[in-house]
């Protein structure tokens, strides 16, 4: 069924730092490697070794240079930040990925609120992947129907595996500690007690869907109005200049 | 979005066979033609093999069509399984419609027939047009012009049809072509209405939190080669071809059948019919260039995680 659930008993998620993410992809990886044997799975790639390899990946990282103000080093540069910045499914509360769904393939659990796709019912519309504003629908061009992070929904209550290991496979795996998972319905969980401390966010809020999974924002710099104040000396800067004469030598030289 | 050839002519074929319907409902309810007349059958066959080639057609685009039938399913949350659940009750008044006119069993039908095709048309392109207008993340499709735009193009086309099949036989009835005239007009307005609404800048949503930090772009990509999302989503028209494809959609669905309707009022018998179906085949050409652009000038919200905000 495409109606949602009144409410959900817990709203389960993901809460990422993107203070201290790295983007190294091992989430990514370990999210593949986990799905593509499990139940959300075969996840296919086409091409994988060739020139246009392409595939299906529930959790992708992207990373931004986000502009500070101020101004530092040579020629006024910004003291830039970059920001790794990992993005899957968010289980929505409003999720209208499922709502537009015409088959009822799509559906919003009501115990845990985890938003799923039926493989055997989907016809591959491709609608749900329109109506999701943060990307988190893939089309698998092998089996045809559309795919998606299951919140690891066979490891997290999989009795066969060790208590620790019952998180998503993103989770457990992140050498940093910048994800973590738990009821963000919950006000008690260590995950709400950490969005209220460090301000979690829910992305594009403006588009009403309730998204369950927080995001965690960048510390503030500590080292932003050191390197702000930092001029650094005259003549440096007059070597690393694109009129030094050494430069341009060297340039022409290999411009050759 | 990525203009899909399958769905661009589902949109336009339905949207003519359906306006086309409801027309020879209208005329059939009026009492000036038999049902059974050959002008009425054409029409009905013509408006038969339009919604039905396009909705066979919109199965094209699908990953299972063996599995279409589950798309019926979810008709209280879901406008593409109410669209799929009207548009067969259209589709089945109207083949009672034709049936009605060879099966004698079927006579006593006819009235059912008749009503279903005034009815329930334009409820289908309605909700057509609300799959497309009920999306958040597409700016471009959430506005009020949509589904009178869908509305009107589709009674204009089957005006325009309805003309060229009229037009050898009885030649066009001056209602007809009033009617013709006002939607060509009305459809003008509409998308005229729609091209200023999309045009004017939105306040945006923003992708990533991240602004208040400063301004945001991406620095490196998730993954070395296009994916799913940026295939399907991706697709952007720049803005000079946009333009002047505009141009040639206004010009070939509006401006050109208008001036042929206009001239088939004067010209005589046979020249008339000609120019009442070269209007009817300018127009659709022109349509499937609205619809084209219709697709591929909408941008999803999702592109700004890859494309900066
Ligand atoms: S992030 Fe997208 S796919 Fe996931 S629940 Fe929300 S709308 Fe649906
Ligand atoms: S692609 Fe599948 S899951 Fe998505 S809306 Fe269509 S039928 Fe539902």
């Amino acid at each position: 069924m495409t109606t949602l659930p009144k409410s959900t008993g817990r709203k389960l998620g993901l809460v990422i730092d993107l203070d201290i993410c790295v983007g190294c992809h091992a989430c990514a990886v370990a999210c593949k490697e986990w799905n593509d044997g499990g139940s959300g799975g075969p996840l296919s790639d086409l091409a994988a070794y060739g020139a246009d390899p392409t595939g299906v990946w529930f959790n992708r990282i992207h990373s931004y240079e986000v502009d500070g103000a101020g101004s530092g080093g040579c020629g006024g540069g910004s003291s830039g930040q970059t920001v790794y910045f990992p993005k899957s499914c968010m289980h929505c509360e409003t999720a209208e990925c499922v709502t537009v769904c015409p088959t009822g393939a799509s559906y919003k659990r009501e115990e845990d609120g985890i938003v799923l796709v039926d493989a055997e019912t989907c016809i591959g519309c491709k609608l749900c992947s329109w109506a999701c504003p943060y990307g988190a629908r893939e089309y698998d061009q092998v089996d045809r129907v559309m795919k998606k992070c299951t919140l690891c929904v066979d490891r997290i209550y999989n009795d066969a595996l060790p208590e620790i290991e019952r998180v998503p496979a993103c989770v457990s795996t992140c050498p940093v500690g910048a994800r973590h998972f738990g009821d963000l319905g919950d006000p008690d969980s260590a995950v709400s007690a950490l969005v209220e401390d460090r301000k979690g966010y829910g992305l594009m809020p403006e588009a009403g869907y309730g998204p369950v999974n927080r995001y965690l924002p960048p510390r503030a710099r500590r080292d932003r109005e050191q390197a702000a104040a930092v001029t650094l000396p005259a003549d440096l800067c007059d070597d690393l200049s694109p009129d030094n004469r050494l430069l341009k030598w060297v340039d022409r030289l290999f411009s050759r | 979005m990525h203009p899909a050839y399958s769905v661009i002519f589902f949109t336009v074929a339905s949207g003519a066979g359906l306006g086309l319907q409801v027309l020879l409902a209208a005329l059939l309810l009026a009492g000036h033609v038999s049902p059974v007349s050959p002008v009425i059958l054409t029409g009905l066959g013509l408006a038969f093999v339009l919604i039905s080639g396009g909705l066979l057609s919109s199965t094209f685009h699908l990953g299972h069509p063996e599995r279409a039938w589950r798309a019926l399913s979810q008709w209280r949350s879901s406008w593409l399984s109410r669209e799929g659940v009207l548009a067969i009750v259209a589709v089945g008044s109207l083949a009672l419609l034709i049936g009605s006119a060879f099966i004698a069993p079927l006579e006593a039908l006819r009235p059912l027939g008749i009503w279903g095709s005034l009815l329930l048309p334009l409820p289908t392109i309605a909700a057509t047009a609300m799959i497309y207008a009920s999306l958040k993340p597409i700016p471009a499709w959430r506005n009020g012009w949509v589904v009178p735009s869908y509305l009107v193009l589709a009674l204009m086309s089957g005006a325009l049809w309805l003309g060229a099949i009229t037009a050898p036989f009885s030649g066009i009835l001056p209602g007809q072509v009033v009617f013709a005239l006002v939607s060509l007009v009305a459809g003008a307005v509409v998308k005229l209405g729609y091209w200023r609404r999309v045009d004017r800048p939105e306040a945006a949503m923003r992708a990533t939190g991240l602004g208040p930090a400063g301004t945001v772009r991406p620095f490196d990509p998730p993954h070395t080669q296009p994916n799913y999302l940026q295939r399907e989503m991706g697709y952007r028209i720049a803005r000079k071809h946009a333009g002047k494809l505009r141009r040639v959609a206004f010009v070939a669905a509006f401006v050109v059948p208008l001036a042929l309707t206009l001239l088939s009022i004067v010209l005589p018998h046979w020249p008339a019919a000609g120019a009442a179906m070269l209007a009817a085949a300018i127009a659709t050409f022109g349509l499937i260039v609205e619809r084209w652009l219709f697709f591929a000038e909408a941008r999803h919200v999702v592109m700004q995680y890859y494309e900066g905000e």
